[in-house]
């Protein structure tokens, strides 16, 4: 895997927008006229079920995926998908995770039981992570459905790019009704310890 | 969507499916069609927004291939888009353009989905390309789509020959930066009668397949000089032959390797092949799926590895080719005891109401490609078979005439409005013609949902949103000459089960029609759902709705994730779940 690029798996379930969160980052990358790839999961897995999404930029970018075990960071929407996708994650990536819990169907249906630490006896001792409750910071900041953009806020801290960059990338992507609420969210993130 | 601005001279980050899109655009195309399926859908609805590109949904993949080439004979640049099991739809009229020819340019975009990330099956669209002997190129990223796309046209009117464009799912929906350039200002063809070239009756036909083959012939010469196959001489001990996204995680794997990158996969460029491959020590061809590269290199007497290291399941990556290639343990596999989250129906989905009445009356259900397959997933369990496109109601009769009529009262085919259109109908015309008693439910959510909601002949919209005449459906099946047909609201269970229990019992062929639309496009506002006195019995629990959790002792309702269906409430034996929650 290439050294001049950086890696980021971005884990959640179908509908918590991580295609938005995506578009952003590649936007990020594009505006500092660095190569870029996403990849994105349309179609049958957007039902509600486990969604990943790759994004890789820097001065030469091949592969559309990250490999196992080189993800920089691994940006998890909810625990148990954190868990599922921790093995893309380098000996010292950064996990960064909303707390919130949504049970699969079949915890729901009563055939499985939601663990009680999903990803915590994964992680390495050297991998860093910062667990943080972005729903509640996400409907502070006025919408439940920006949690996504809470997790951006955090990410943020440890790339590096202007939070004007950042601003300008959001802008670029959200629809404009929505802008004050994500923005407001993305500094939230940001601010977060 | 990037393409706001079609005009734009820029750079933009696109899927491969709107680069391919953007490269039609610049090729000039006049017309784009297609069914939807994923992952080629986005292709086509990036088309529609280009004004000067007349665009629509065709009601299945064969009609599409029709239209388009249809479109090129009278001279307009066309394009027509599918996933790989919709080439098996078109492919009749695909064998037989192959030996007319064109008269303007006609590329077929086939999207083939390694993995089956939304797919029934991974057959490799690579081997039509060689049985119906057209030109197939294959791009590794989204400026190749964009140009590739644009070659595709041009060779197309070269060689006098439809060409295929072949991308795979992680092309497709992958996004990287696109150059874009001006639209070519490309003439539309005169149209002259040439029943000689056109007119594919035996004796015609016969002197067009010699044309085929001659063409083939000197193309397959031509093509060891094409730009499109380029050759990357690094470290000789390992020499890669591989193409598409392949070349991509090739990259990746072994930095240092030979390369040689083949932007046509059909016919392949056998001498360029000699000359690389006595260049390297090691010949190695990385492809997904088939080995069809490897055969025809072997067949030419060219050793190689290939398929005895990579396999044909699956999608390739890095580590899987470092592992084949240079014996590189594969990384661990995360945790596998964690709970699964398989895609589900969606809260509010009206198709839970009939797959709900299904299970409980214990039904066979013959099944069809839509959402609705993931009715056969738990709680649910309700599906016995899903083949293809329109094959429940085939499958039906055909249950119906090895078991006898008593079967049919216990068997139903079920199959989504859209899936109904597009192959469907033929099926029910045969059930009728062939005197079956069996029960056919169309789940009529009014859209094309699992790929991503596309109008359809029957929901009264075009692909621009635009009105259009609506297919009426109970119509249809009247002149198909059905006597019994019912419509339900399949959120009311009651009604849908007694529907369901009096139609299967009938003597001849019944439909109802289910209607209700797709939960994700209704945007009623009406009042949520909530537990009280919950004797958490689990009842509920088995309608498999996301939105319903049991919290210990009781069950509580989601208020973020529901609807206010009520599907729940009318399943519950104790009256426990009230309507009123806040609307939305």
């Amino acid at each position: 895997m290439s050294e001049k690029c950086l890696n980021i798996v971005i884990v959640g379930v179908g509908g918590q927008g991580s295609l938005l969160t995506s578009k952003i980052l590649a936007e990020l990358a594009k505006a500092k006229q660095l190569e870029v790839k996403v990849s994105e999961v349309h179609g049958m897995a957007q039902r509600g079920g486990s969604v990943i999404t790759h994004v890789r930029f820097g001065s030469e970018v091949f592969a559309p995926l990250v490999a196992s075990g080189e993800a920089d960071y691994l940006l998890a929407f909810e625990p148990l998908e954190a868990a599922r996708s921790l093995s893309y994650l380098k000996p010292d990536g950064q996990l960064i995770v909303n707390n919130e819990r949504i049970s699969p169907m079949p915890v729901l249906s009563g055939t499985a039981i939601y663990p009680e630490e999903p990803y915590q006896s994964l992680l390495g001792s050297t991998q860093a992570v910062q667990a943080l409750d972005a729903h509640k910071l996400a409907v502070e900041a006025g919408s439940f459905k920006a949690v996504n953009i809470v997790l951006l806020g955090v990410l943020s801290k440890h790339l590096d790019f202007t939070e004007q960059d950042w601003t300008n990338a959001i802008t670029a992507c959200v629809p404009p009704r929505t802008l004050e609420i994500n923005i407001k969210a993305f500094k939230a993130g940001r601010d977060s310890k | 969507m990037q393409m706001n601005q079609p005009h734009s001279v820029s750079s933009e980050l696109l899927l491969g499916d709107q680069a391919i899109a953007r490269g039609a655009w610049e090729a000039g195309v006049r017309v784009v069609t297609a069914y939807p399926g994923t992952p080629s859908t986005e292709i086509t609805e990036a088309a529609a927004k280009y004004p000067e590109i007349n665009t629509q949904w065709a009601p299945n993949e064969k009609v599409a291939m029709e239209v388009a080439y249809g479109a090129a004979l009278t001279g307009a640049r066309a394009l027509v888009c599918m996933k790989h099991v919709g080439m098996n739809v078109a492919a009749d009229p695909m064998f037989t353009a192959a030996y007319t020819g064109i008269n303007a340019g006609f590329v077929i975009a086939v999207a083939d989905d390694p993995a089956m990330h939304s797919s029934q099956n991974e057959q490799d669209s690579r081997y039509y390309a060689r049985a119906a002997h057209l030109p197939i190129l294959e791009p590794s990223d989204s400026q190749e789509c964009k140009d590739f796309t644009k070659y595709a046209f041009a060779l197309s009117e070269e060689l006098d020959t439809p060409v295929i464009l072949r991308i795979t799912t992680r092309i497709a929906h992958a996004r990287s930066i696109v150059a874009e350039g001006p639209r070519e200002d490309i003439a539309l063809k005169p149209y002259e009668k040439n029943m000689a070239k056109y007119v594919m009756i035996p004796a015609m036909a016969r002197k067009r397949h010699l044309e085929v083959e001659k063409r083939e012939m000197s193309f397959a010469e031509a093509v060891n000089d094409s730009p499109l196959n380029t050759v990357e001489l690094r470290d000789p001990a390992i020499g890669i032959i591989t193409s598409g996204v392949a070349y991509q995680y090739v990259r990746d794997a072994l930095p240092d390797a030979s390369i040689l990158k083949l932007g046509i996969v059909y016919p392949l460029p056998m001498q360029t092949i000699a000359d690389f491959a006595k260049q390297v020590k090691r010949l190695i061809v990385i492809e997904e799926l088939e080995g069809l590269i490897e055969t025809d290199i072997k067949a030419a007497g060219i050793a190689c590895e290939g398929k005895a290291l990579t396999g044909i399941q699956g999608e390739l990556t890095v580590e899987t080719i470092k592992n084949a290639v240079l014996g590189t343990p594969l990384p661990l596999v995360s945790q596998t005891d964690l709970p699964g989250r398989p895609p589900t129906l969606c809260p509010g989905c009206p198709h839970r109401g009939i797959f709900y009445v299904l299970s409980k009356l214990k039904m066979r259900v013959m099944g069809d490609i839509g959402c609705y397959t993931l009715a056969s997933l738990p709680p649910l369990s309700a599906m016995d078979a899903c083949l293809c496109m329109g094959a429940s109601i085939g499958m039906a009769s055909g249950a119906e005439r090895a078991q006898g009529k008593e079967f049919s009262k216990k068997t139903v085919a079920v199959i989504g409005d859209s899936t109904f259109i597009h192959s469907g109908v033929t099926g029910l015309i045969d059930a009728v013609y062939g005197k079956e008693a069996i029960t056919v439910l169309i789940l009529d959510n009014r859209i094309t949902g699992m790929t991503g909601h596309q109008h359809h002949p029957a929901t009264g919209f075009d692909i621009h949103g635009d009105p259009a005449p609506m297919l009426d459906i109970e119509a249809l099946c009247r002149a198909c000459g059905v006597e019994h047909i019912a419509v339900v609201d399949p959120l009311d269970l009651a009604e849908t089960k007694r529907v369901i229990l009096e139609e299967t019992q009938r003597d001849a062929v019944s439909v109802i029609i289910a209607r209700r639309a797709c939960a994700l496009i209704d945007k009623a506002k009406r009042p949520i759902y909530y537990t009280d006195g919950c004797k958490n019995c689990g009842a509920c629990l088995k309608v498999g709705c996301q939105a319903i959790e049991r919290r210990g002792d009781h069950i509580e309702i989601n208020a973020a994730l529901c609807t206010g269906c009520g599907m729940c409430s009318q399943v519950c034996p104790f009256g426990a779940i009230q309507k009123g929650g806040d609307a939305k």
